[in-house]
């Protein structure tokens, strides 16, 4: 059995375990809330009131009002949870994961279209480290 | 007697669902996708089905994190498409079939696996895309659907080994109902794809061109897989391959493959298609 634990060698990756679970609770509430219509136009008309709702820490409600989708993630958000916020606002699918892929929209569309990133040297981050050496 | 005649396993992606809705189904980016289900369609209508019990998940769109059950099996006489955030899919009304949906918690329960019975319900796109990619856009579906939804959101979803015995159990209450019916399971998510973190947009068409092949060639061992292969081979939200365990549970160990269709990329995700079709069907 793997604890979730043993996941952390993972590079780039964030389990959503026990400790995500706890710490994203009411974030990823925030999130669910906006799958009624009358919620998403309260929280665009005037955001940080209507966050004061849900007990979100500091860096949770920065990375929200920042629209930071790897903070987020960070801090707890779940990813089909914190697509609903980016469905809110405007950013589609691509736009999301090119921002945590830390890319513009074109270069990560033109690596999807290509196969998507490559298994190789994503393994671990042992094997990250590695390729990365290698090609330097 | 009810019997089952085939599994499908299916991608649900909600760009391919968008796509569809959108009438974007000729465009370069998404016409060997599409081209690829019309297919499927085909080879689905001839076994004449007339019963689909559905393995999917839920995307934080019925269940919060507030509840969050293992497998529930729906057992309404009809359930919602759910607003995910960008409106409802404009997608008919799924019925279910509570009478046959309750036997297969009765038969399910007293055989040792715990379902969470739930009478009323929104499905999100993890349960409607497959239905649209192998009926079509239709004005009512063809069937009646029995929802059966997994988590695969939380750490840790069910193992694999599970979902497949889950899949036998089901075969078991099926072949147990009266009525003569052609019964046919999917086992949606998948294939390989990660769409958070730094990581987000991995694929590995190798680990699904394996899992496919080992459908027929190995299942059982298949669905020994640990977690942690799927997680780091297969990307985090590749996990949701464990529900295509249930489908092959439920059927022969000598089901034949149908048809086989795999493409990379829809959006994020590699899509595969797969119908393996009992002998006797």
């Amino acid at each position: 059995m793997s604890k979730s634990e043993e996941y952390s060698d993972i590079p780039g990756t964030y389990l959503f375990d026990k400790h995500a679970c706890a710490k994203g609770y009411h974030l990823n509430n925030f999130c669910m809330s906006l799958m009624k219509d009358e919620n998403r136009k309260a929280f665009l008309a005037d955001e940080p009131t209507y966050l004061n709702k849900f007990k979100l820490s500091e860096a949770q409600r920065k990375a929200v009002l920042e629209r930071n989708w790897l903070g987020m993630i960070q801090e707890g958000g779940n990813i089909y949870y914190v697509s609903k916020l980016g469905a809110t606002s405007g950013f589609s699918f691509e736009a999301m994961a090119a921002s945590m892929a830390g890319t513009t929209r074109e270069n990560y569309r033109a690596m999807m279209i290509g196969g998507g990133r490559p298994i190789q040297g994503n393994r671990s981050k042992a094997e990250k480290a590695e390729q990365q050496k290698g090609t330097v | 007697m009810a019997k089952i005649i085939a599994g499908v396993g299916c991608s649900h992606v909600p760009a391919i669902g968008a796509a569809l809705d959108m009438g974007k189904t000729q465009e370069e980016y998404w016409k060997p996708v599409f081209d690829g289900f019309a297919k499927a369609r085909e080879v689905l209508a001839a076994l004449k089905p007339d019963m689909v019990i559905e393995v999917y998940n839920d995307h934080g769109t019925a269940f919060s994190l507030q509840y969050i059950p293992t497998f529930c099996l729906g057992v309404a006489p009809e359930f919602q498409p759910a607003d995910e955030g960008w409106g409802p899919r404009p997608v008919p009304v799924v019925k279910g079939d509570p009478e046959f949906a309750w036997h297969l918690v009765e038969s399910l329960i007293l055989n040792d696996f715990d379902m969470t019975i739930v009478n009323e319900m929104e499905v999100d796109h993890g349960l409607t895309v497959p239905l649209s990619m192998m009926f079509g856009q239709v004005k009512e579906w063809p069937t009646p659907v029995i929802p059966l939804c997994v988590n695969v959101v939380t750490y840790p979803p069910p193992s694999g080994k599970r979902c497949f015995a889950l899949g036998q159990a089901i075969r078991k209450a099926v072949e147990e109902y009266p009525k003569d019916m052609r019964v046919v399971v999917f086992g949606t998510g998948g294939m390989s794809h990660q769409i958070h973190g730094e990581r987000c947009g991995l694929i590995n068409s190798e680990f699904d061109k394996s899992f496919l092949d080992r459908l027929t060639s190995d299942p059982k061992g298949l669905s020994e897989i640990p977690h942690m292969q799927y997680v780091r081979d297969a990307g985090a939200e590749g996990i949701e391959m464990v529900m295509w365990h249930v489908m092959r549970g439920a059927l022969d160990d000598n089901a034949k493959e149908a048809y086989r269709f795999y493409h990379v990329p829809a959006s994020n995700t590699a899509v595969g298609n797969i119908i393996l079709v009992n002998p006797d069907a």
